[in-house]
């Protein structure tokens, strides 16, 4: 895989910033495959949104559609999610080195008030 | 799927007093966190953690100061603290503009257990300053830790994916 562009990483951010958005996309992932009506009958929100939420998706490469006789079915496109798995890990990664500099520190200062 | 929001937690062998002190006083915090911190640990105190060039937090590449503002949510002494952060300078945080950081801390026999949740991390993604933090992580490739990713991004998608 290669890196994602400043832009596509932007893109891919602004995509999965929006809840009712996870939503559906986690319903996509709970379902394998589903077409818009299908979703939206899973969610609080109107088929109509549904579309709009999943052309948005689409355009980043979150999702893909593939047309099934008269309607279209949607697919998770795990290599991208992949994108967005890492952007977390990294913020993980982060808090890990964070942690393990205040485990020191707190051990430290807990030596010294001891003796 | 909660898919933007990471949890951490480590066992340290102190009190939570002590804990405390690490995570909220501002000489602590430059330790381990940004070079210069100004923070209170009282809820809706504003406040600011700056990166220098050269500094710790991957900023080698940097020409200038990184400054993120902070706003306290809460402050438990010894037991949570909270605040919001990475939300555009002069603005009002809020769970659109900014990523929530909660430490909770627990005592247990062999010392106090400290974990951290942040929250909201995509919502930051449009401001500028976060976004181009996270782009400069990632640049510098901070180590990937894909394994643990999945108590937190679709499961079962990523295992068959990878």
């Amino acid at each position: 895989m290669t890196a994602p562009t400043v832009a596509e990483e932007d893109a891919l951010w602004a995509a999965m910033a929006d809840p009712t958005r996870r939503r559906v996309l986690d319903a996509l992932l709970e379902q394998g495959e589903a077409s818009t009506t299908t979703l939206a009958r899973g969610l609080p929100v109107t088929r109509q949104a549904v579309a709009k939420h999943l052309a948005v998706l689409d355009r980043v490469g979150l999702v893909a559609g593939r047309r099934r006789g008269r309607e279209v079915r949607y697919v998770v496109r795990p290599e991208r999610l992949d994108d967005a798995a890492e952007a977390l890990a990294r913020v993980a990664a982060q808090w890990d080195r964070r942690l393990a500099r205040i485990k020191r520190l707190a051990e430290s200062v807990q030596e010294q008030t001891e003796t | 799927m909660p898919a933007d929001s990471v949890e951490r937690e480590i066992l340290i062998e102190a009190s939570a007093e002590v804990v405390w002190a690490v995570i909220t006083e501002p000489e602590h915090i430059s330790r381990w966190f940004s070079d210069e911190a100004q923070v209170h640990a009282r809820a809706g105190a504003e406040g600011k953690l700056t990166w220098r060039p050269g500094g710790r937090g991957g900023s080698r590449h940097r020409q200038s100061d990184m400054i993120v503002p902070i706003r306290v949510v809460d402050a438990e002494p010894f037991r949570r603290f909270s605040f919001r952060w990475n939300h555009p300078h002069g603005s009002r945080p809020d769970e659109h503009n900014s990523a929530l950081v909660e430490f909770i801390l627990s005592e247990e026999a062999a010392g106090t257990r400290l974990r951290v949740i942040e929250s909201g991390i995509t919502a930051v993604a449009p401001d500028e300053q976060g976004r181009s933090r996270y782009l400069e992580d990632h640049r510098q490739g901070w180590e990937r830790h894909l394994g643990e990713l999945l108590d937190h991004v679709a499961s079962s998608s990523l295992a068959g994916s990878s």
